[in-house]
This record gives C-alpha cells, structure tokens and sequence, in this order.
C-alpha cells in the first residue's frame, strides 16, 4: 500500500507533469530574464519562451498565437473577460446572461456587474445541470452583450452543448465567452466550430503550474472589444500589464503541448476507469446516485451522493485518498453546494455528496482500492 | 552566451537565487490545493500561511495584512482601484505606469503630484492638494523608490503628513524591497506593494500589504482566497519562493549597501572621464544599486543597443513600455529636456554582481562616449 493516499481530487489541482518542470528549469535558471526588456540578450530569450508557449496553448485550442492573453490564472481570465467584456461594450449593451452552476468567480464577476447596474440574467439548468439553448435564446434581447457559459463543472462534470449555445449567440450577434478551465484538455473544444469568442484557460488543471492561465479573445478578425480591468506597463497588447513568469508561461505551453499529443488516449483511459468505477460501485451500492449526467459528462469527474450520510462523516472515514465534497475553492464556507441545489438536489442528498477527480496519474489498483474503501466506509457509516 | 553577458539591469527583474529556485521545485513538485481539506491541501495550506508570516515578519508587518498577488502590478491595481470611498487620488508624476495608468483608468479626480529636479515629491503640493480636496476623500500614491533613478521619497514623512489630513497612504515599494531595509509599520503608511522577482524571488509574485481598517474591494472576484480580498487558486510555488528569498533579505540589504560605494565611485569615474554626462538624483538618497545616466546627443537606444553589443546588458529607463524606447516620463518630470530624458540608460546592480562589472562598464561607456561626443 502506497504511504501516502491516492490523489483523487483532480478537478481542485493536478500534479505537475515532471515534464513540464523540466522545461520551466532553464527559465528559472539562467533564462531569467525580464521578457518586456527589449535590449537586450536576456530580454530576449525570456521572451523568446513566451512566445513559443504562447503558440502550444494556441495550438491546443487552433487558434491564432496573438489571440492568447496570459493571465494569473482562470480566476483572473474570468474576472478579465466578463467585465472587460461587458466594459467595453456598454452602454450599447448592458445586458449579460450566464448560468446558475458556473464556478463562483463568473458568479461573482456577474454579480459585480449587476453591483454597477448592468441587468443580469442566470439561466437556470435541469437536474442533470445542463443549460436549454432555446431558454437562452428566449433571454437575449436588443441589449444583451455577451453570454458567459462554462464548458465542464468543475464539480459534477457536466458538459454543456456548447455547439448550440455558440449557434445562438452568434445568429444573435452576441459574445460568447466560455469558461474551458475543465474542459481544455478533456473535451473536443472547436473554437470556430462552437462560435466561441473569448476562452478562459488554467495551468495548473492540466498538469502545468499554479498561477497562470490565459484568455483566448478573438482580435484577428471581427475582434471582441475588451477593456482591460488591470493597467500599467502595456504588456500583451495593452490587455493584461505586470511582468510575465516566463517559467510558468513555458510550463503552461509544455502542458498544452503535452495535452495536444496525450490528450485524446487519456481520455479514453479516463473514461474507462470512471465508467468502471461507477458501474462497479453502483452495483454494490444499489442506493448511491450519481450527480450529473449520464450523457453529458466528463468522467473523470464522478459526484456521488449516499443518503443520510454526511460527506464530512464520510471524508473523515477515507484514510487512503484524498477527494473532496465539492469545489476546493468555497471549502472555508460549509454551506452545501450550490451547483448539488442548482439539479434540484434535496438538501440531505446535496450534503451527503463525494467529488472523485481521476488524472493521468490514476491507476487502475487505485480506483479499486477506493471503491472498496468507500464501500467499506459507507457500509459501517449506516449500520452505526 | 549567456554567460559571457554582463547583466546590470536588475531594477527589470534579478535572477533567481539558487536557494530560491530549490524551494520553487520543492512545491511545485509537491502540488496541492491550498484550499482543499485533505492531507495535500492541508500541507499545502500550511507552506502558504508559512510563507505569509515570513514575508510578514520581514517586512514589519502581520501576516493577516498579505494579500498575495500575481506581482507588482495587480498590487498596485488593487491598491489604487480596490479602496472603498475615496474619490480622490492623489499620484506622484514619477510613480510606474501600473500606478499612472491605474489612476488614469478610474473615473476620480486624479492629480499628478509634480517632483523636483532630483525627483522628490514637492510636499507643499501634495498637502495643498489635500487640503483642497478634504483629507478623507483623498488616496495618495507616492512610491517608496524609484525604478528608473533609485531616488527614495521620504515616504514616512509625507504619510505622517497626509494622514494627519485623514488621507489614506499606498507605497509602492516594488523596488525598495531587498534594497534598503523596510518597515510596514514603522512607514505608517496604509497599503504598500511588494514583487518577489526584483529581489531574487520568483516571477508571477507579489503582494498587497494592507492595515485592517482600510476598506477594499476586490479586483479578482471568485473563491473568495485571500480573505475575499484575491480570488483565484494561490501560486504556491512562486509564494513559496517568495518567502524563501526573504531569508536573505538582510544579507542583499547589507550587499546593496556596499553596491553604494561601488556605484558612486563608478559615477565618479565617468563624469570624470566623460564631463558632458549627467547623473540622475545625485543630489539626494538612491538606492544603492542604481544609476540612471544621460549622455545628451545621443538616443538612450543607441546606448543600450551599443552596451549590448558590448556584452552588457542595461536598460533605456523601465521595462515595461515594451517596443518602442520612449522618452522616460520619469525624467521629464524631473524638469529634464526631452533631449536629455531621450538619452538616459539604467545600470542597476543585483546580488550576483561585483565591483568588476562595474569597471568594465565604465570602460565599455568611455569608448562610446568618445565615439559619439567627444568627436564632435
């Protein structure tokens, strides 16, 4: 048995592929330069790593290179195109959709707005926490701007049809920005196939470094207005200031690069072990229901809830893995999911649910050796 | 090539302390979300709040006032965009563009507070404008160290002054950090920026220092990290560097100081050999590891290409304004010709530098300044 617990929590952060390390090293070394120097030699290999990074994460997603902002993360890129976005285009536009399950800093960038006296509309979602495309159609009017819709939950899963959303804005001329952070890498995204005008992106879900991501914001042609929420230097075109981390831009670029050729089979591998997993555990556990949905789902992310058994209770009882009962990010605050209340789970069942992240570094020996902990765990919890 | 390359343009940014690079790799090899409950994010938790007392303790203040931050810049935003309450900001004319641009961007009554010639902020002004404007609708900005010259406002004293108007007080002390010693607490001021990778820390970095009772908002809404006052999954590594370079914060303060002797001999030097330069803020405090010198007549692109061709690496003023080399606003603001602020070069010194590079510096100037000046 391994000595520490199995890491199971895949959609809070992933691990660094060694890889990935290895090409950050030179940058923290002796390419340590400032990439805005335009001097000189040291300036210019820092920048020289930037921009070939800034080509891998536009290479995963097929889209231009200057189309790639980096940012401090996808909190950041988040927060930059949904007020940047709605920024630029008011007060033609003073109308922003979006939906009720997306993570908390599209929420709060949403309510922010709304704060400034724009109109706000959340889309609600069914109980397998999927958007209806004709709903959202019915909501735009005249003034609507943009419309801001995640590709993955981050915490049951769930894929949206992000191919009908991107139809409906683009026959309705609205922008359309999509939160990929646990898509990219996990799911088919089409750029120009699913109309998607403004990307946000995260090193450190595809096993690249924590604080960095990027906005994909389409400024080739028919470019998408945005008004930068930080100033300063003017680096990456104006849009987004501060000295950039060639190290971790170069580890993100890796990431992607790594993602492009790895991706499609680890997906296949993943889905096979989440399938198996549930199909195996359910058949045991006749009670356990999976939250999500069935169809539209991403399966390395697999929430389950066991009535009347509190996740606490049960977290406390998994001693060999490491998982958790939600996103990492509202852990502090204990109130029950609103993404579980959002499908219209019942508060007993939203309290009771477990969030099993699966990764490139899962095995096979892992995920039975959880199931049976769980079994186990669950088992006792209701006989006691 | 790297290695034959003489790099004197630490004010952009310094190279990474081994030590430093070590405790990057640890982290990072490590993983871990600070905010997830199990074992992983408990340890990881554990390195941050670490890391959060030490960078405190270095610097004069408590951990709970650290909001970590992706750098000198979103600190700076923060500071200038997030206070609650006060509609008017007060900025020095010489403050770097995350500043200048910041308050440019806010719809408040903004005014650019003008310096002296040795680019000290006029005090009357600033308390005028105070005045005028009723203490507790005012915001002052006025960095703690210059990064073009080095010059160091007397920051203590003008927030003494400003809050005894009942103004709030921001520093930006991105490059005083690791160059003179600094005191939250004892500057008094209410907010002040920091960077890690001027000091020998890591890229991506930085922090808001901030007193509990200023109110703010915040830039980068979501999780909630950061008390709500920074969303977004913490850059552990980079923070865990962060702190690690502060374990020889005093040592590079002592060094530093040493590279004032160094720098001022080199200036004499050069002034000596070549009379028609002009040295920036000689007259009043720098940091010690800067000098910003003008060589009239002759474009400070000119310069900096011909120094790196010569193997040195320097600097046309900062860094940020990628692409094209602007005249520097700092030294105009200082009263200084368009002629003369178009042909100012930065040399800034860092931990891994020697006496040596400042004489071969020196030399490697002389010849072009005897190509260029003298032969007219």
């Amino acid at each position: 048995m391994a000595s520490r617990p199995a890491y199971l929590d895949y959609q809070a952060t992933t691990p660094l592929d060694p890889r990935v390390l290895e090409v950050m090293m030179p940058y923290l070394t002796e390419k340590f330069g400032n990439p805005h120097s335009v001097n000189h030699a040291f300036g210019w290999e820092a920048e020289a790593g930037v921009e070939v990074a800034r080509g891998q994460i536009a290479n995963l997603i097929n889209v231009e290179p200057r189309d790639i902002i980096f940012t401090s993360g996808a909190t950041e890129a988040n927060n930059m195109a949904i007020k940047g976005i709605a920024f630029a285009l008011h007060p033609r536009k003073s109308h922003v959709i979006t939906q009720e399950t997306e993570h908390k800093c599209v929420l709060e960038s949403v309510r922010a707005l709304e704060n400034m006296g724009l109109r706000v509309t959340i889309l609600p979602v069914d109980h397998e926490g999927l958007v209806d495309p004709e709903r959202l159609a019915a909501e735009i009017t005249e003034q609507t701007g943009l419309v801001s819709i995640m590709a993955v939950n981050n915490e049951i899963g769930t894929i949206q049809p992000l191919s009908e959303i991107g139809a409906v804005c683009k026959a309705r001329d609205v922008v359309f920005h999509c939160d990929a952070v646990q898509g990219v890498g996990r799911i088919p995204i089409d750029i120009q196939g699913m109309h998607i005008d403004a990307m946000s992106l995260s090193g450190h879900k595809i096993y690249g470094p924590k604080g960095i991501g990027a906005l994909y914001l389409r400024r080739t042609k028919n470019p998408v207005p945005l008004l930068p929420i930080l100033n300063g230097g003017g680096q990456e075109g104006g849009l987004r200031p501060g000295t950039l981390s060639p190290a971790l831009c170069a580890g993100m670029g890796a990431a992607c690069e790594f993602m492009l050729r790895e991706g499609p089979d680890e997906l296949l591998r993943i889905e096979a072990l989440g399938k198996r997993f549930w199909q195996e555990l359910s058949s045991d556990l006749p009670e356990a229901q999976l939250n999500g949905s069935l169809q539209s789902r991403y399966w390395g992310n697999l929430n389950i809830s066991f009535s009347g058994i509190k996740a606490d209770r049960l977290l406390s009882r998994l001693k060999t893995i490491a998982l958790s009962s939600g996103s990492a990010c509202a852990t502090d605050d204990a109130n029950a999911s609103y993404v579980l209340k959002a499908i219209g789970l019942e508060h007993g069942r939203a309290e009771a649910s477990i969030r099993i992240g699966i990764g490139r570094q899962t095995t096979v020996e892992e995920m039975s050796a959880a199931r049976e902990e769980i079994i186990s765990a669950v088992t006792t919890l209701r006989s006691s | 090539m790297n290695k034959a390359h003489l790099y004197l343009d630490n004010n952009a940014t310094a190279p990474v302390r081994p030590e430093v690079i070590e405790e990057v790799c640890r982290v990072l090899e490590m993983g871990g979300n600070p905010s997830s409950v199990h074992y992983k994010g408990r340890s990881a938790l554990h390195i941050l709040e670490n890391a959060r007392k030490k960078i405190a303790a270095a610097i004069g203040a408590d951990s709970e006032q650290i909001i970590f931050t992706s750098g000198g810049t979103e600190a700076n935003n923060l500071a200038l965009k997030g206070v609650v309450g006060r509609s008017c900001l007060l900025v020095g004319a010489t403050e770097h563009d995350a500043v200048l641009q910041s308050a440019a961007n806010l719809d408040r009554d903004v005014v650019i507070l003008p310096v002296d010639n040795n680019g000290l902020v006029v005090r009357e002004a600033l308390l005028d404008a105070i005045d005028q404007r009723g203490g507790v609708n005012c915001l002052v900005s006025v960095m703690l160290a210059n990064n073009e010259t080095g010059v160091i406002q007397p920051v203590a004293e003008l927030c003494r002054a400003a809050k005894e108007r009942g103004a709030l007080f921001h520093t930006d002390a991105v490059q005083a950090l690791g160059k003179m010693p600094l005191d939250f607490n004892g500057l008094g001021v209410d907010m002040m920026s920091l960077s890690a990778h001027k000091m020998g820390g890591p890229q991506g970095v930085g922090a808001l220092v901030i007193r509990e009772n200023v109110p703010i908002r915040a830039l980068m809404e979501g999780g909630g990290q950061e008390r709500r006052r920074r969303s977004g999954t913490e850059n552990l590594p980079a923070i865990a560097g962060f702190a690690k370079a502060t374990d020889f914060l005093m040592e590079l303060i002592e060094t530093t100081k040493e590279m004032g002797c160094w720098r001022d001999r080199f200036e004499e030097k050069i002034t000596t050999s070549c009379p028609k330069l002009i040295v920036h803020g000689q007259q009043v405090a720098r940091l010690p590891n800067s000098s910003c010198i003008s060589m009239p007549g002759v474009a400070s692109e000119t310069i900096v290409m011909a120094m790196d061709l010569a193997g040195i690496c320097i600097s046309a003023g900062s860094a940020c304004s990628s692409g094209k080399v602007k005249a520097s606003h700092v030294l105009k603001a200082m009263g200084m010709k368009d002629a003369v602020a178009g042909s100012s070069i930065r040399v800034s010194l860092g931990w891994q530098n020697q006496e040596q590079d400042l004489d071969v510096m020196q030399q490697k100037l002389l010849t072009l300044y005897q190509q260029k000046v003298k032969a007219e």
